[in-house]
């Protein structure tokens, strides 16, 4: 039985709070923990499947123009070679995060170097990997294809561009005034898993196991590539490890696993290469980004301008959404924003953690910085001044608003220094020392979300649905939700997850997935317990449980009578979608060191006080915060994307050059947890947090260099070249 | 991977014929040389197996230096005693080196021949002279933030990419080669060759040849210090790293060792810097002047032009470490 | 003991095709997923394995190399039954979110702790000689072979901390 529930009000009923159980929000370990620390969790590529093959992909060797012959014969002859797979329905680009139909198909026309162009089947992965690099490919390239994303003329984002009173004017007048122009460089996901499936036919009927975000999406993509029925295909991911938004949308290696083992009626098992995942699947766009910023002798903001370039391949709809917390975080009548996207053929740009406000924020909040400096004003004292009463261009109350909280908790917990800052005011040996801050913020999203819940008669709990977790805590929160609810011990329900047989979610992206499937689950859950309250003879909002029994003392067991008692909650957010402006807000907090004489920089300690409404679960929050300041880390510091100039192709495809951070560049880190419950996000009163801790940190490490030695940059990441470059002599 | 017959070598004249053909390659450690058969950038059809031939004892020498065995791996050789106690700046370099589980395999013998990390290198379907020649060199006017700034030449800008032997070039060690003429011993610093015309030539050994062992002199005691400058606090390749052996007497250089990592196809070591720094003072003005000598032909292609300055800061941060004056 | 590897006590045949890393050995020829490939380059050190007592990247070395060795993977250090300290003390700390690069680090984290324990010097070390004070500092300079890209850095560290303390025995 299906329970629907369609949110048009905010419900601030604190209904969880009521419960009896006493187990939401408390920092429980992982349930899935115990099988991740031994290796027993399997992830897509280890399901040991009989008689399976293995694929390796072959990638163009050319930015843009036509394969024209692909000789199968050379390596067909190959010792264990099986097949070569160039069927048109092969994808060559990722589906972006939400598409819900197959991404770009036909292997035959080239738009990028490395774009996937066949697939080699061996019976061992040695003799397929052999022969994918002897695979005898034919091209007619068409030349002059752009790969510079500012040697084009960019196309606007219309529904981007906000124009509201006159900025120029506002700038002129201003008594304090920035403007400046940032740039980040690309970044890639560089989830440690890599890109995997294995499928497997049966008749008509197909089994994908693969490392997948969003698996009721991902089914419709994959459905729609192959040109079957959606019923016909199963999609299992209990295990995914990571994704940040590269697994959002089919990949590749999905339906090249599909199609191939179709053709030759054996599974088959395509696991990319790391350099493949790199050059294949996604990247972050590069930006350019102009900030004006024009404030009156208070530092109060009267014009707030943000404009930006990213690029994508022709045929992308995706463009980094840059301005998504620009648009509401500052105050500023006077609004000039614009996005705009060049077309280019380097690989796809899509989304990788925080789209948009990874590098929109870092920007937004460096600027903000060279404004606190010239107003004179402490840099917390800035943003405080700065906080909008409403959205201060849709004219929409916020649902819940936690900035002043965390600007001020936070700076409390660090130890913020409110004095006059001054740069190079603290140097040790051949370190300079200082410290920055930045405000943090990350839309809030939420999707329609199914998941069935199973009271068993013997008094434990199943959980089923399609959500996935990537390492977000799904699988315990999933549970918390229901022992709070039901009145057990979490360690009573099992949680089902990654499988497309059972009600489907969002899954895992954009933050949404607690939020969403936490509601679908709470909407079940409620369901159920109205059937036992009236089982029990009171109402539902009267109706206690705890510890498996119900407050008038009877044990589960006994009123479900042998029975179990099931139900599918189904919720939809309705108009609350539409009638606030939802936001996870923070504050970021570091303390860096930077040698004089290198330029390198280390970061030694950093905060963050984030409030995302309901807490879900206290430890795995925190971890997805810690997880957000080390990408701040990797974004201010040590990432980027490098293409060759000529061919466009990504040129660090690895993790020994691709540098994401390594343990010892991140210190401890602090989190504060902000409570908050904000009924207008979800009927669980949650919002997301899995982005939130990397959108602005970047810039409170940016701005902490500027304090230790004075070199002002405005291009991430602050390798020790720039910093040097920028360093006062 | 290419398909390759793999032979655990049994001896070494075995292993100097097995390796003697072409087509044949010796693997230790492995960890650089699968790295690149995978991508196949390397791609031999023999492979000769010399890990249990011994040669991985780090002994004592008559004249009160110490061998390091070939096959002796980075981490025996970072740990060891005498290398902690008498030559400090080679443990400090290996530990800057890499990471430990790459260090505990990987050999003495196979991180002087360790091959360059250029991107155009390593990418068999991008243009490089190194790895097929006179198909032009992808870095020149590409990516090329890592690469040289000395002794480059038009066919290959690459880096040695090492940690090892540039604290080995400042000890002055020798490298001992074995093969079917013989034995023979080559300073570390003659051990790596510049690009030229033949970048794919990276250093002296020939077909069949085998490192054994490299003779570290008898220890010459001095500051000694490896500096390395990275993009990451660990785990990253050297943007530029100083290997230094550092003595004062009466307010004088009375010692100065100095080999630099990241700057050129091989560790380099230039006697003019000892020699403009010997006798003197430290001061600033003589640490720029060392700075000049060394940077003298210094070349930047763009991406790179930053290491210039770069190595004459660290330079001058490690000269001023040393002697105390952090002016 | 020729042409046999031992795996966490169990012998087995060294495969025939002498490409074949350590690593697939592991993962598909004997069945024992709990080592993971993340990079096949030894760049992440997912694949971390513990042989004859050292950690190492198994991803970068031959089956063929370690005929009469002794390997110990993730499914050797603990079982869900019997989960080891430092397995304990991930749990706890949540140093670890996807999972994914989870058996590296605690294969890495066991030897690291002998390492520690025989006070051998690493690159944050202030001395190369004499005992190794054990820190926050030592620590991830000496996990830094082991990338974890959900970013628990802090948790693994904490977790090991307490280990190399005498936790969770």
């Amino acid at each position: 039985m299906t329970v629907h529930f369609k949110q048009d009000e905010p419900d601030n009923s604190n209904r969880l709070d009521r419960m009896k159980q006493g187990v939401l929000g408390k920092p429980l370990p992982r349930i899935e923990g115990l099988a991740k620390v031994t290796g027993t969790a399997p992830y897509a590529a280890e399901y040991p499947i009989e008689n399976c093959t293995e694929g390796v992909l072959v990638t163009a060797t050319i930015t843009r123009g036509e394969v024209t012959s692909i000789d199968h014969e050379s390596v067909l002859t190959m010792p264990g070679v099986i097949a070569v797979v160039d069927n048109e329905k092969l994808c060559t680009r990722a589906a972006q995060g939400t598409a819900n139909e197959a991404p770009m198909q036909g292997p035959k026309q080239v738009c990028y170097w490395g774009q996937p162009i066949a697939l080699v089947v061996a019976e061992t992965f040695e003799q397929a990997r052999d022969a994918a690099k002897h695979l005898k490919v034919d091209y007619r390239e068409e030349e002059g294809a752009p790969i510079d994303p500012g040697a084009v003329e960019p196309e606007e984002q219309e529904d981007e561009t906000v124009h509201q009173g006159d900025l120029a004017h506002a700038m002129a007048d201003a008594a304090h005034s920035v403007d400046v122009t940032y740039t980040t460089r690309g970044h890639a996901s560089a989830a440690m898993e890599p890109h995997a499936a294995i499928a497997q036919w049966d008749g008509d009927k197909l089994t994908v196991y693969a490392a997948l975000q969003m698996l009721n999406y991902n089914i419709t993509e994959l459905a729609d590539a192959l040109d079957m029925e959606e019923e016909n295909i199963r999609l299992i991911s209990r295990f995914v490890g990571g994704g940040f938004g590269s697994k959002l949308g089919i990949s590749e290696e999905v339906v090249a696993a599909a199609l191939a083992a179709k053709q030759i009626g054996r599974p088959v098992r395509v696991v990319q290469s790391r350099q493949q995942v790199f050059q294949t699947v996604m990247r972050r766009s590069e930006t350019t980004q102009r900030l004006r910023l024009a404030a009156d002798e208070n530092g109060k903001l009267t014009g707030f301008g943000h404009e930006a370039l990213v690029s994508n391949l022709p045929g992308e709809d995706f463009a980094e959404p840059v301005l998504q917390s620009s648009h509401f975080l500052y105050d500023g009548e006077n609004r000039e924003l614009m996005l705009k996207v060049a077309r280019i053929h380097r690989m796809t740009a899509g989304s990788v953690r925080a789209p948009g406000e990874a590098v929109g924020m870092p920007a937004l909040e460096g600027a903000m910085d060279v404004l606190a400096e010239k107003a004179g004003l402490d840099p917390v004292e800035l943003r405080l001044r700065n906080i909008p009463e409403k959205d201060p261009e849709e004219d929409l109350p916020f649902s819940s608003h936690k900035l002043a909280e965390c600007l001020k908790q936070g700076a409390e917990a660090f130890g913020w220094d409110k004095g006059p800052r001054k740069p190079r005011q603290r140097r040790e040996g051949e370190w300079w020392i200082g410290t920055g801050m930045a405000s943090a913020a990350r839309v809030h999203n939420i999707a329609e979300a199914k998941a069935r819940v199973t009271l068993k008669a013997d008094g434990t709990a199943l959980v089923e649905t399609d959500m996935t977790d990537i390492g977000t805590g799904t699988y315990t929160i999933l549970a918390q939700i229901v022992g709070e609810m039901l009145g057990l011990d979490p360690e009573r329900v099992l949680v089902e997850l990654g499988d497309t047989r059972h009600p489907r979610g969002p899954g895992s992206g954009g933050s949404w997935g607690a939020a969403s499937i936490g509601s679908a689950v709470y909407v079940a859950c409620k369901a159920i317990r109205e059937e036992l309250a009236a089982k029990t003879g009171t109402s539902e909002e009267e109706l206690e449980l705890r510890e498996g029994e119900a407050g008038t003392g009877e044990a589960l067991t006994d009123l479900l009578e042998g029975e179990d008692l099931a139900r599918e909650g189904h919720y939809e957010p309705g108009d609350i979608e539409d009638d606030y402006t939802a936001s996870g807000f923070g504050a970021f907090f570091a303390e860096v060191r930077v040698n004089h004489y290198t330029g390198e920089t280390r970061v030694d300690r950093m905060l963050g006080a984030f409030g995302f409404g309901r807490v879900l679960n206290a430890k795995t929050a925190r971890s997805q915060c810690i997880g957000g300041i080390t990408w701040s880390i990797g974004v201010a510091l040590t990432e980027a994307l490098e293409f060759d100039p000529r061919d466009g192709h990504l040129v660090n495809c690895d993790l020994a050059e691709y540098h994401v951070p390594v343990h010892r560049d991140v210190p401890d880190l602090e989190v504060v947890l902000v409570e908050e419950r904000d009924g207008a996000a979800s009927p669980i009163q949650a919002k997301g947090i899995g982005e939130l801790g990397m959108c602005g940190g970047a810039a409170a490490i940016a701005n902490a260099i500027y304090n230790a030695c004075g070199a002002r940059i405005y291009d991430y990441p602050m390798t020790p070249d720039r910093v040097l470059e920028a360093m006062p002599e | 991977m290419r398909p390759f017959q793999y032979t655990r070598a049994p001896s070494l004249t075995e292993a100097s014929n097995l390796t003697a053909g072409e087509d044949a390659l010796a693997i230790a450690g492995g960890t650089n040389l699968l790295d690149l058969m995978k991508l196949q950038v390397e791609t031999p059809g023999q492979l000769a197996d010399i890990n249990r031939l011994g040669f991985a004892d780090i002994e004592a020498t008559d004249d009160g230096g110490l061998r390091l065995g070939a096959l002796a791996t980075n981490t025996d050789t970072a740990v060891h005693p005498r290398v902690r106690s008498d030559y400090p700046v080679l443990s400090r370099a290996i530990l800057a080196g890499a990471t430990q589980q790459l260090r505990n395999k990987a050999t003495n013998g196979g991180n002087l021949c360790q091959r360059t990390r250029c991107f155009y290198f390593t990418n068999i379907d991008q243009p490089c002279n190194k790895r097929e020649p006179g198909s032009g060199c992808g870095a020149i006017d590409g990516i090329a933030k890592l690469h040289a700034i000395l002794g480059t030449s038009n066919q290959c800008i690459a880096t040695y990419p090492g940690d090892m032997a540039v604290a080995l070039s400042a000890l002055g060690a020798a490298v001992e080669i074995s093969g079917e003429k013989g034995e023979r011993s080559v300073p570390v610093r003659d051990f790596h060759l510049l690009p030229g015309d033949t970048p794919w030539i990276e250093n002296v050994l020939e077909a069949g040849e085998i490192i054994t062992g490299i003779v570290l002199p008898a220890p010459v005691g001095g500051t000694q210090i490896y500096r390395k400058v990275r993009e990451r606090s660990s785990y990253a390749f050297a943007l530029v790293s100083v290997a230094a052996i550092i003595e004062l007497a009466d307010g004088k250089f009375s010692r100065a060792d100095l080999a630099f990592g990241g700057l050129a196809h091989k560790p380099w070591f230039d006697p003019r810097i000892g020699e403009c720094l010997l006798g003197q003072p430290p001061s600033a003005a003589l640490f720029e002047k060392a700075a000049d000598i060394l940077l003298e032909d210094a070349r930047g292609y763009g991406e790179n032009d930053f290491k210039i300055p770069l190595t004459r800061r660290t330079l001058h941060a490690v000269l001023a470490q040393v002697t105390g004056d952090a002016a | 003991m020729a042409d046999t590897i031992t795996v966490n006590g169990t012998a087995h045949p060294v495969p025939e095709d002498p490409r074949v890393s350590l690593l697939d050995f592991l993962r598909h020829h004997i069945g024992l997923t709990g080592t993971k490939k993340g990079c096949d380059h030894g760049q992440c050190g997912a694949c971390t394995v513990i042989v004859n007592g050292i950690r190492i990247n198994s991803c970068l070395t031959l089956a063929a190399m370690h005929d009469g060795d002794s390997v110990t993977t993730i499914e050797g250090i603990g079982t869900p039954d019997d989960p080891s300290a430092l397995q304990r003390a991930f749990l706890e700390h949540d140093g670890f979110q996807c999972g994914y690069c989870t058996p590296g680090q605690i294969c890495s984290a066991t030897a690291m702790l002998e390492e520690l324990a025989a006070d051998w010097p690493s690159d944050a070390s202030e001395s190369l000689e004499g005992r190794i004070a054990i820190s926050g500092e030592e620590i991830r300079e000496r996990m830094s072979g082991n990338l974890c890209r959900c970013g628990a850095y802090a948790n693994i560290v904490a977790a090991i901390e307490e280990v190399a303390a005498g936790g969770r025995s």
